[in-house]
This record gives C-alpha cells, sequence and structure tokens, in this order.
C-alpha cells in the first residue's frame, strides 16, 4: 500500500478555498491535469455519492467517487471507481484548516492506494507532484486570476474578508395574506462585530409569523424576509464572538425576523450552540415553541402538582408541549382541540380532557371536567374569541396567561373584571424572557434537557421546501396542521 | 462549553518543533509567561497522567495533567487539574502537522472549558491570545530562520 501525502499553505481565507474545493467538479477550472470532466447524471458536484468522470491532459480517463463532504470540517474524501491507470483501492482526503494568526489556509492532501508491484515509485510522484503539488500551484493560478489570492508578503487583513454568500429565501413584499410571501434570491454579508454567518439546515413555522406578515405585528418593513427560529450550522463569526465557533451546530428562537432564508448572518447574542442529542430539525422545532413552554410553565406561572391547567389549540405546537411538560409536572391537564383527530393526539401527549370546539365555547366543559372549579392557569394563544370563556373558565384566583392571538388582537378588558375571581392576567412576550444570554441559556438548557429525558417528545409531520412557505401558511392559518411546521432550505 | 482555537505556521520541521513541545515540564524552556515547571512525584514529563505544576510569572500557580501523548501524531492533550483562573472542564490539545511544501510546521492549539458566561470573552482572549498565541508566537521566534 503506498501512502502520499502532501500540504501547503494557501494565501487566501479558508471560506474562499473551500468554495472551490468543495465542488466535485471544479478541477477542470483550477487543476492543469485534468482536460475535461462532469459530473454522471447530473447530480450537484456536492452530492456524496457523485461520480465525477473526467480526462487528463495525457489521455487517461478517471471515474472518482464522492464519499464524504463536511462544511463545518472542511473536509471531502473520495476514490476511483474505475481509470485507464493501473491504480487500485485509492481513497484520498482533502482536509483544510484555518490559519487563525493570518487567515491563511492550510491544505492537507493524502490518499492510499496500490499498483502492480515495480511501479510504486513512478505512481508515488505522478500522485504526489503530478496530482497534489501541480493542484496547489493551479489553484493558487485560479484564485490569483480571481484576485482572491493574496500578493505575496502582504499581510492579512485582520477583519474576516470573504464576501457576500449567495442565499435565497423568502420575504414579505407587502403586508398581506399568504401570498405576499415570495421566493427570491438574496445575498448574506460576512458577519461584523458580534455576528455570526449560518448555513440553515431547517427553519421553524410559528404563528407569529402570521402576525408579522400580516402587519399586526410591525417587527419588519416589507420587502424584508419572514421568520424567527432556525437552526444550521456556523459558517463563520465576527469580531468579539466567543461562544461559537465555525462548524458549530446552532439554532435560535429570536427578533428581528429574517429566519426565512438559507444563508444567514445576525446578531450571534441569541444563537446558542445545539447537544449531540437534539438534531437539527427537532432544535427548529423546539427552539420557539419549547422555550415558549418553558418560561409560560415554569416563569409566568410556576406549575405545580395538582393545579389544573387549561391549555387551547392544545395539539398545536406550543400546545404539545405544553400538555407534556405541565402533565410530567404533576398538573391536570385540559385541553380545547378544533377537531377529533386532534383531541386524540393531545390525549396521546398528557391532556386528560380534550374538549373539541370550532367555536371557542369551551367554559361549561372545563368546570364540568374540574368538579365546578375551573382552571388554576389558562395558556391562551387564541385571544380575542376565546376571552369570556377564558374568564368564565378560571377559578378562583386563577391566572390567565395571554400568549398568542390566534383569532385576534385581545379587546381591552376593565381591570374589574379580575376583581370577580381575583383573576391574574399576563400577557407575556417570550423574547423578553430570553433577552439575557444567561437567562436565554437556563431556558434552552431545560428544553434541551425535557427532550433528552423524553418529558418533550417532538414529531414534525409538516415540512416544506422553503420555497413553498406561503403553503405553509395557508395550512397553518387554516388550522390543517398538528405540530410543528419546517421549512428546508 | 466554549471553544477557543489557535493555529500558525511555524518555519521549522515538525520534528523539530515537537522535541520543544514534548516535554511536558519544558514550558520554562519555550513560553514567555511560565517561571518554573516540576513533574509531580518524580514521574517522566511524557508519561500520560504525569502532572506538571507551574508558576506564571504573574505568581499564579497552575496544576495540569497530561491525558494522551502521541509522537507518531506529534499530538498531546491535557487538562487542568487546579488554576485561579476560574475554568472547569478545561481539556486543550497541541498538535503539530508537517507542511510538505517547504518543509514547515502547522501548529494547533485549542481547549475546551465551561467558566461563569460573563466571563466568556474575556477567558477566551486571555487563553487564545495571551496563551496559545503567544506560545506560538514565541516557538515561531525560537525556529526563525
Amino acid at each position: 500500500m503506498i501512502r502520499v501525502t502532501r500540504s501547503t499553505l494557501i494565501d487566501a481565507p479558508i471560506e474562499r478555498v473551500w468554495a472551490v474545493l468543495r465542488d466535485f467538479n471544479s478541477h477542470t477550472a483550477w487543476h492543469p491535469a485534468v482536460a475535461e470532466s462532469e459530473i454522471e447524471g447530473g447530480d450537484p458536484p456536492d452530492q456524496v455519492g457523485c461520480v465525477r468522470r473526467f480526462t487528463l491532459r495525457d489521455g487517461n480517463l478517471i471515474r472518482e467517487q464522492l464519499l464524504t463532504l463536511s462544511d463545518p470540517e472542511h473536509v471531502s474524501t473520495y476514490c476511483i471507481l474505475d481509470a485507464t491507470l493501473p491504480m487500485r483501492r485509492y481513497v484520498a482526503t482533502v482536509q483544510l484548516k484555518r490559519v487563525t494568526d493570518s487567515d491563511r489556509t492550510f491544505w492537507h492532501w493524502q490518499s492510499t492506494f496500490d499498483v502492480p508491484r515495480g511501479r510504486e515509485r513512478e505512481f508515488e510522484h505522478l500522485v504526489g507532484v503530478g496530482v497534489y503539488e501541480g493542484g496547489f500551484e493551479g489553484l493558487r493560478r485560479y484564485l490569483r486570476r480571481s484576485l482572491d489570492l493574496r500578493p505575496s508578503g502582504v499581510a492579512a487583513r485582520p477583519a474576516r474578508i470573504v464576501g457576500e454568500i449567495p442565499s435565497h429565501g423568502v420575504i414579505v413584499e407587502r403586508f398581506g395574506g399568504p401570498e405576499v410571501l415570495r421566493y427570491q434570491t438574496l445575498s448574506a454579508p460576512a458577519p461584523g462585530p458580534g455576528e455570526v454567518r449560518i448555513r440553515q439546515t431547517a427553519i421553524g413555522v410559528n404563528y407569529i409569523d402570521v402576525y408579522v406578515r400580516a402587519g399586526h405585528y410591525r417587527m419588519l418593513e416589507p420587502p424584508a424576509p419572514l421568520g424567527m427560529e432556525a437552526a444550521g450550522e456556523v459558517l463563520d463569526v465576527g469580531d468579539g464572538v466567543a461562544h461559537l465557533l465555525p462548524g458549530d451546530r446552532v439554532a435560535y428562537a429570536c427578533p428581528p425576523p429574517g429566519a426565512y432564508v438559507s444563508v444567514r448572518t445576525m446578531a450571534a447574542h441569541q444563537v446558542v450552540v445545539l447537544p449531540d442529542h437534539v438534531d437539527d430539525e427537532t432544535a427548529a422545532a423546539v427552539m420557539l415553541k419549547g422555550m415558549t413552554a418553558e418560561y409560560l410553565l415554569h416563569r409566568t406561572y410556576r406549575v405545580r402538582a395538582g393545579d389544573t391547567v387549561l391549555v387551547h389549540a392544545a395539539a398545536g405546537g406550543v400546545g404539545l408541549f405544553l400538555c407534556q411538560w405541565a402533565k410530567a409536572l404533576g398538573a391536570q391537564v385540559v385541553g380545547t382541540v378544533s377537531s377529533e383527530d386532534k383531541a386524540r393526539l393531545a390525549r396521546a401527549h398528557g391532556c386528560e380532557a380534550a374538549i373539541v370546539t370550532r367555536d371557542y365555547r369551551f367554559a361549561d366543559a372545563v368546570r364540568e371536567a374540574t368538579g365546578g372549579r375551573g382552571a388554576d392557569v389558562i395558556f391562551d394563544g387564541l385571544g380575542r374569541a376565546a376571552a369570556e370563556e377564558n374568564l368564565e373558565a378560571l377559578a378562583l384566583c386563577g391566572h390567565w396567561v395571554s400568549y398568542g392571538q390566534a383569532t385576534g388582537p385581545l379587546e381591552a378588558i376593565a381591570a374589574e373584571r379580575l376583581t370577580d375571581k381575583s383573576a391574574t392576567l399576563s400577557r407575556p412576550v417570550l423574547f423578553h424572557y430570553t433577552a439575557q444570554r444567561a437567562a436565554l441559556a437556563e431556558i434552552a438548557g431545560r428544553v434541551f434537557t425535557a427532550l433528552h429525558d423524553g418529558v418533550l417528545h417532538v414529531d414534525v409531520h409538516h415540512r416544506y421546501p422553503l420555497a413553498a412557505a406561503a403553503e405553509a401558511h395557508r395550512d397553518l392559518e387554516a388550522r390543517r396542521t398538528t405540530g410543528p411546521l419546517l421549512l428546508l432550505p | 462549553m466554549i471553544k477557543v482555537y489557535v493555529s500558525s505556521v511555524i518555519e521549522a520541521p515538525a520534528d523539530s518543533v515537537w522535541a520543544q513541545i514534548r516535554d511536558f515540564n519544558g514550558l520554562p524552556k519555550w513560553t514567555p509567561f511560565v517561571a518554573e515547571s516540576r513533574i509531580e512525584g518524580g514521574l517522566a514529563a511524557d508519561k500520560v497522567g504525569c502532572v506538571r505544576s507551574f508558576r506564571l510569572k504573574d505568581g499564579g500557580v497552575i496544576r495540569e495533567q497530561l491525558l494522551t501523548l502521541s509522537d507518531y501524531d506529534f499530538q498531546c492533550t491535557y487538562s487542568i487539574l487546579e488554576s485561579p483562573m476560574g475554568v472547569e472542564n478545561y481539556v486543550a490539545t497541541l498538535k503539530l502537522t508537517p507542511v510538505t511544501d517547504g518543509d514547515r510546521t502547522f501548529a494547533e492549539w485549542w481547549a475546551e472549558f465551561d467558566c461563569a458566561p460573563e466571563r466568556e470573552g474575556q477567558l477566551a482572549q486571555s487563553i487564545g491570545q495571551g496563551v496559545f498565541q503567544a506560545g506560538l508566537d514565541a516557538l515561531k521566534g525560537l525556529f526563525r530562520r
């Protein structure tokens, strides 16, 4: 077995070098020994398993298959499938690493293979010098032509010098219905101080996105991308960001809107690193809704064993989390849902009594389910249509927590109305509870632990391509969905 | 858990640089910030499990344990047992890789650790720049061609 290793330094940032090398078909553009190359079957050139068929300038034909590709680790491996050269069992690894004190790139290229006895020296030279060293020089020439290589002797700029990265996403053209969502090409600028750039893999759809799209919450000025929640991998970070490194798997749920994109540059402050046991889709499904359940159950109102908890939209994204978690805390959970199917789902998640109502009449049923006492706490994401019934359904000294308004904003409520039951009314917002990083870490940490311990369980039934965000909104608003909705870039 | 990662290029062959840093008791010889160091219990300085106790020039005393040492990979890892820095679960790795083009060395030094959230930025800076980068800069100076 022959092992060939070559390594060099390239005077360009790792992101620039990797952008070229991660494309398995790019070698025609930069490698001097490659004449023509194509990816068989028209597969994307960064899809693991794709096969490049290429001819060398000396006439030889080679087919190679991409075996692994990791963007966070800047590494890829590939093997020769067949070749007109007598090389067998050829497996190669390309690894890039960042030289942090000069913003250069270390490039390590290594392979092992067998050749007929007596020809080892010939092939070691062919691969090491002809392919690898020739490739190093070829890539330098290629980067120099596109002005991405610094002239030798010029110091690296201290700041990140990578430019924009192409992105695509869904913007709100103007305030209105789902039809105002438009899919288009965007770009993600290099991260400035305190910022991070994330290649997103899963994006959460939330009811707050509907409010923002409709203009109820003025959190953006159209045209601008929508969305509060996503998960993905860190591409690069700006100065002063100590808690994230390129390659980290991360997630967030925070304003300002802008999550419906494939690559996002944003403030790093609200971005948290994911533990290994939480995959990207789960993270995009739980960050906003799970953290909402955490603060509602532990902070706005502290649920104790024996409490009676009323959860509206009990089969919805937040609703299912509230049911599971409140049950685990020892509460008796009563819920409202809009169909029998949703009632079954809510019951399977810990909701003891699921009230099916499509006209927001539930107070009598709640009193019945609680022996006439009513609910100690109501977690209300419905808003206007349920307001009167909520006051009816509340126990003495009960707490009405209005955290959403799926049926429209609450109308003014006279303070005296609360006196009737010594009731408490809260109007909490997740982002106030997570504004401090220490609190955010605590809330997110408790959600991850709840997932790990099985207290929270997520089933994602609704995945849409990012371009189909409008369809996701239509389904959500028509109450056709249960549990979380994800957009996949 | 926060991570600090620093890397650099040293203008000398990797085996020469490794000969300098594989001595777990050798910090005073090549770093600018360690005044004196000893290995506890009379163990050899390349024995996995040995503990170095060293005093910084600013007076602080740190105890670190050697967790792995590979002459084949030019790599060692160690953890902090005691320090005045206020870090927990601190594990660091120092790794060299030969650069075949020019017979140079690519050096990486990184650590993962826990600390109070409000101290993350300051510790990342003092460890990344004050220790790792300063150490690599000292090695670069030692081997300047």
